[in-house]
């Protein structure tokens, strides 16, 4: 993973000094709560139900085991023991107190970590495939990209006061697993016919309010023009975005006013002035440096997959688990390992100290001391030999990470709703918790195939439920709690938005319509068809059909 | 009392003077006048005195309608109606790049400390603070960092290329 160097920690540790100086200000009554609030937004802090909440940036997901220690040492001294992995591959405290946020970022810069720019109208933290660098079908690693995307974004000057929130996904893979379609900016790298790396460029995907899929607005731009590319789609944005009424301030609200093809021209006029300018250009060392912090180890043992199979055969606990919650890897002998944050029981994404130290000593252990954070909210040991898995699993079992439902309807996405969040109408942790009671037979998920099950809180969406096979979006209907479902939505390459089933079902009975749809498919699907194929295949009106005959 | 910045440093007597819509034009002086009524002055008369000459705009105005006006001006006045409307900022960025302006480019309207140092890094040389606000406070914004990972607009390369090329070398 990238290694900070001197420059890095000094900015790091200025930036601690530069908020604690504008803490005090602000608890001084020299800066007004108007005047503070976007300042500390840019740190990552919010002001929420109970407390602050402090988001913390995972740079792309990726996370090293020294990282993951001092996570769990501020979840102890400054919270309440816990954190949440959110789908921005970040984390987030619930509990700290003001005053010793700037301490927690003092915490952090020994680490080399920060919360810059995980919140307010700036450019975010960037996000990747969580499995960039081992995926089979992987055309290059995106890690550079992202990483030098990431230090050209901090504190970049003209883009820190944009009309709302930016972010950028990139995807290096044949199969998009970053949801590049629903980003401000979705990057994914491709080949052209010479050979020469490029990348095909998306602008105005986002969910929210107006959940909409992103347009193609140059099918490959040459790797060197990436920065002054950027440059061009942002100086656009802030110039030309709405800044009358915030929720028509994305840039997919621009894109869709002014027309794909309009926007595309102001960009490509924008960037004539830009493109060659040296210092936006990056030259082929300044990609060779980048790379060299993310090559893969050189393994040249091969591994021995007898204890494996013999493990395999032995333990169907343990082949259960291989199956669901480990995949391939590029090179043979290797797995790439979910740690499930989905447990019953336990609000999605959430995980105590305990078990970040363990997980941190775990991978030290089994993968090289580097972690990653998925957008599922789950974490990922990506560099695992076979011959060490069952050692693993028992491990993880002994943490509680080891819930063999990966890709499942229980690994669902979540956000922390009503009872943390400011924003939310309605409940999220209780229904999914209710949820996977009503599910507790993984043999039946698992005959269900993957099945993406997502839950927002509140219609701006941090759970993503658009973008799901079934969404569920709490609503707020005369003070009481209520779900809409929407079906057959995708973040991958075939990206899609939900539609909407009916009216909201109430709280009570959202597990019971869960169980209704999922009857539904089972009678529908055809072979081993998953949710989403069926779907697309026989439409809304059997699912409706269903749900609202039986809740009349 | 409003309070200017130059340079990183206090300016106590300032020459320049803002001449507001409704106001006749006085003869002498350095003044800075708004986009229409420059317009406007610059039409009417080739004789407008003998002073140097400014230009008071909003960041919504597009770069290039100011263009052909840059030639002529020693000062480009950029309003922030409120600090977190950032349009100010490309709009001295496509001045300073794109066409070129080496004038006096200043930050006047809803100007505060915490956003000084961004606005010095996209081409900005002076600053009218708002009322109220302590000056020599305000000097401290441009102290916190010691680099950015950006160029600065007087260095070559950011510093992804600098270190880069400085390991290939």
């Amino acid at each position: 993973m990238y290694d900070y160097d001197s420059h890095d920690r000094r900015l790091v540790n200025e930036r601690v000094a530069q908020f604690r100086d504008q803490t005090r200000r602000y608890l001084a009554g020299e800066l007004s709560e108007d005047e503070f609030r976007p300042l500390r937004l840019m740190n990552g802090l919010y002001i929420q139900r109970h407390a602050p909440m402090l988001r913390v940036s995972i740079p792309y997901g990726l996370l090293s085991s020294s990282q993951l220690r001092m996570l769990a040492s501020i979840a102890r001294r400054y919270d309440r023991g816990y954190g949440h992995f959110t789908t921005r591959q970040n984390i987030q405290f619930n509990w700290p107190a003001l005053e010793r946020v700037p301490d927690i970022l003092a915490d952090l810069a020994q680490v080399d970590m920060h919360a810059m720019q995980t919140s307010g109208n700036c450019i975010r933290n960037v996000t990747s495939d969580h499995l960039a660098g081992i995926a089979p079908d992987e055309i290059e690693d995106p890690r550079p990209y992202c990483e030098l995307i990431r230090q050209w974004a901090t504190l970049h000057p003209e883009f820190s006061y944009l009309p709302r929130k930016f972010k950028i996904a990139v995807s290096g893979a044949r199969r998009d697993r970053a949801a590049t379609q629903v980003h401000d900016i979705g990057l994914q790298l491709v080949r052209n016919e010479q050979g020469e790396l490029g990348m095909q460029v998306l602008v105005g995907g986002g969910l929210g309010r107006t959940p909409i899929i992103g347009e193609v607005i140059r099918d490959f731009l040459p790797v060197r023009h990436l920065l002054s590319y950027l440059e061009a789609i942002l100086r656009v944005y802030n110039l030309l975005g709405r800044r009358d009424n915030k929720y028509k301030a994305r840039i997919k609200i621009l894109v869709r006013a002014m027309g794909k093809e309009q926007f595309a021209a102001r960009v490509e006029r924008e960037w004539s002035s830009l493109r060659d300018r040296p210092e936006l250009t990056l030259a082929q060392d300044d990609i060779e440096h980048m790379k060299r912090f993310f090559r893969p180890a050189t393994r040249a043992e091969t591994v021995n997959s007898a204890p494996l199979d013999a493990a395999l055969a032995a333990d169907p606990g343990f082949a259960r688990w291989y199956r669901h919650n480990t995949v391939e890897h590029r090179q043979p002998g290797y797995r790439a390992v979910f740690v499930s944050l989905k447990a019953p029981g336990v609000p999605p994404g959430d995980m105590t100290a305990e078990q970040m130290e363990h997980v941190a000593d775990l991978s030290d252990a089994y993968s090289g001391g580097e972690l990653r954070v998925s957008h599922t909210q789950n974490l990922l040991l990506a560099d695992v030999r076979t011959d060490h898995l069952e050692r693993l699993w028992r491990e993880l079992r002994a943490s509680g990470l080891a819930t063999p439902n990966i890709g499942t309807l229980t690994d669902m996405i979540c956000c922390p709703g009503l009872d943390f969040c400011a924003l939310a109408n309605a409940g999220s942790i209780d229904v999914a918790q209710a949820i996977n009671q009503e599910f507790d037979d993984l043999d039946y998920l698992y005959d269900l195939g993957e099945l993406r099950v997502n839950m927002s809180g509140c219609m701006n969406a941090c759970g993503h439920h658009h973008m799901a096979h079934i969404g569920i979006l709490g609503v707020d209907k005369k003070g009481q709690e209520f779900y809409q479902l929407t079906l057959g939505g995708s973040s991958a390459n075939d990206a899609a938005v939900g539609d909407r089933l009916g009216p909201a079902v109430p709280k009570q009975d959202v597990s019971a319509a869960m169980r209704t749809l999922i009857e539904t498919f089972v009678e529908l699907r055809e072979g081993e068809e998953g949710f989403l194929d069926t779907y697309r295949r026989v439409g809304l009106e059997p699912f409706k059909e269903r749900l609202y005959a039986t809740t009349d | 009392m409003q309070q200017l910045i130059r340079n990183r440093e206090l300016v106590e007597a300032d020459r320049w003077r803002l001449v507001a819509d409704e106001e006749s034009l006085p003869g002498t002086g350095d003044l800075i006048l708004p986009l229409d009524r420059y317009l406007e002055e610059r039409a009417a008369s080739d004789d407008r005195g003998s002073g140097r000459r400014g230009l008071l705009v909003d960041g919504t105005v597009p770069a290039e309608d100011i263009a052909p006006l840059l030639p002529e001006l020693d000062l480009v006045a950029i309003r922030f109606p409120s600090f977190a409307d950032g349009r100010g900022y490309s709009l001295a960025r496509q001045l300073r790049l794109n066409h070129r302006y080496t004038g006096e480019l200043r930050a006047v309207g809803n100007v505060l400390r915490d956003q000084l140092a961004y606005m010095e890094r996209v081409g900005f040389d002076s600053y009218l603070l708002e009322e109220g606000r302590d000056p020599r406070d305000a000097l401290q914004a441009f102290r916190e960092f010691s680099g950015y990972y950006q160029n600065a607009p007087l260095e070559q390369l950011p510093r992804i290329q600098r270190r880069a090329r400085r390991k290939a070398a």
